[in-house]
């Protein structure tokens, strides 16, 4: 065991613990309306333990274990073998304990499920969203990661590239969050009724905090304490400074005056665009990914926004979707050599990378939408997947949990 | 006694006040208010959404004047308040029938 590797791996976990609890929560809480802020928090909050609790019961097991193209298998399942207690021994992954490694792993799989609950916020019923999430990622988190992570997994064999979770995690989530907001309709009143963010400085603490923990989420994802860590590193600091000011320029240019809303979506999505990259492009690729992920998502969350016709309340897929996919193809694109990259040889290699990369975002857009739909589907039947329209009006805080964040 | 009622921009608040107290004005109310009148509202952008805040904010005072002090009242009043920017608010004056003191049962002008 390496002891440098260990700690940086330790600490990186801890990091993309900070960005869900409580980055991500106080991000999305902040763009709620007061009377919907607690029931945000719970679902990010106990979306994410779920996720922990099956990653251990048998997540890890089936998406890392070496198995099928699709899916591992139960080897590892209540994480035997990873350690015997009684003599003391543990089992490596790479140069770090294997129980590191998944507990790394681990709150990937938390901060996907967590990341899907901004698209159906403000109306979905409690339970349903846990429901939902248990199946979830069983059957749609679970096997990505396996195909893009795993020895032997489909993706991974095909030379598919994805640093940190690019596909697995944003994409993933994005494509979920969109189809849970078609499932689920509108919210009441929405486009006719103002339902403007009750706190943004709560959402610019979030967004802050989100950015820190991500030095973790890609940095941490070289899995040790080497040069490629170096390189992730500094490339989150790059692409995430480029993003807010690409998607200040866009929205000064195109509605008049840049908005601090504008500002941290923009860092969120320059995150979401350089996490497949971070250890495979140099600094000029980082960059300009982004730049052009900032600028795509100014139109994700207005252009395309309007012609999905969904109401993805917090734009899950159009910040996490689409800079996930502008991300995914650009690092086939800038890693390579010709391109500053440490990857792909010589440049006529770059358009067979990006068929893989386009491949790796479909299948993962067409297996996560199917396997969405269907545990809505379940969701639906069993617990109502929408509260009723007096709940709604009241709010989720009051009818779903009995309490109120601001007392008045 | 007239009830004067008037609707001002908030950060005048202060200014009036002083205004009327050089004329000697022993109390008044203030309320946070929001309407519109013929200053139209603004609109916010919120990523994709937009949304027209018709009601803007504004404070109402309410303020009980002996007869002899209204037109002194209501000039102070609205050369504080003034900005000459459309929203600078309104003043409504009307009649009381009776004022009582609640501590000590005085009426009419002693009550004010």
């Amino acid at each position: 065991m390496d002891k440098a590797d260990f700690v940086w791996v330790g600490v990186s976990t801890v990091l993309v613990l900070l960005m869900v609890m409580p980055g991500l929560a106080l991000f999305y809480g902040g763009l709620v309306r007061a009377k919907n802020v607690l029931s945000v928090l719970m679902q990010v909050l106990s979306t994410f333990a779920l996720a922990l609790v099956i990653w251990f019961v048998y997540g890890y097991s089936l998406a890392f274990t070496e198995g099928g193209a699709f899916v591992g298998g139960f080897s590892r399942a209540l994480f035997s073998g990873i350690a015997n207690l009684g003599s003391s021994t543990f089992e490596l992954s790479g140069t770090i304990p294997e129980l590191a490694f998944a507990s790394f792993q681990a709150t990937f799989a938390g901060i996907t499920a967590a990341l899907i609950v901004g698209a159906f916020a403000e109306r979905a019923r409690y339970g349903a969203v846990l429901l939902f999430t248990a199946i979830w990622v069983t059957f749609a988190y679970i096997p990505i990661a396996h195909m893009v992570w795993a020895t032997g997994g489909w993706l991974f064999e095909r030379g598919a590239l994805d640093f940190a979770g690019g596909t697995v995690v944003h994409i993933n989530a994005g494509v979920a969050g969109l189809v849970g907001a078609y499932y689920i309709g509108p919210r009441l009143g929405h486009g006719r009724e103002a339902m403007p963010p009750h706190n943004l400085p709560m959402t610019m603490i979030g967004a802050s905090l989100l950015w820190v923990g991500w030095f973790g989420f890609n940095a941490g994802s070289a899995l040790a304490a080497n040069e490629t860590a170096a390189l992730a590193f500094f490339n989150t600091l790059l692409a995430t400074a480029a993003a807010i000011l690409a998607w200040l320029v866009v929205e000064w240019l195109g509605k008049g005056k840049p908005s601090l809303l504008g500002a941290v979506s923009g860092a969120v999505a320059g995150l979401v665009g350089i996490t497949p990259a971070a250890g495979l492009v140099g600094p000029v690729g980082a960059l300009i990914i982004g730049a052009v992920t900032g600028a795509v998502c100014v139109w994700g969350v207005n252009g395309l926004k309007r012609m999905l016709r969904a109401d993805d309340a917090l734009d899950v897929f159009g910040i996490h979707g689409v800079g996930g996919i502008v991300g995914a193809m650009l690092t086939g694109l800038f890693n390579a050599k010709a391109l500053g990259g440490p990857g792909l040889e010589t440049a006529a290699e770059i358009p067979h990378q990006l068929w893989v990369q386009f491949e790796g975002v479909l299948i993962t857009i067409v297996w996560c939408a199917i396997v969405a739909w269907i545990a809505y589907f379940i969701a639906d039947k069993v617990f109502g997947l929408r509260v009723t329209n007096e709940a709604e009006r009241e709010g989720l805080d009051i009818h779903a949990h009995g309490e109120s964040a601001y007392q008045r | 006694m007239k009830l004067i009622t008037a609707i001002i921009k908030p950060f005048k608040l202060d200014e009036v006040r002083e205004a009327l107290a050089a004329v000697g004005i022993q109390g008044m109310t203030v309320t946070e208010v929001k309407g519109f009148g013929r200053q139209k509202g603004h609109t916010e952008l919120y990523r994709g959404a937009e949304y027209t805040v018709d009601f803007l904010p504004k404070l109402r005072l309410e303020m009980a004047v002996p007869e002899h002090m209204v037109e002194q009242a209501v000039e102070n009043l609205c050369t504080a308040a003034h900005t000459g920017k459309i929203g600078d608010g309104k003043i409504f004056i009307t009649s009381i029938e009776q004022a009582i003191r609640i501590r000590t049962g005085e009426d009419g002008d002693a009550a004010l």
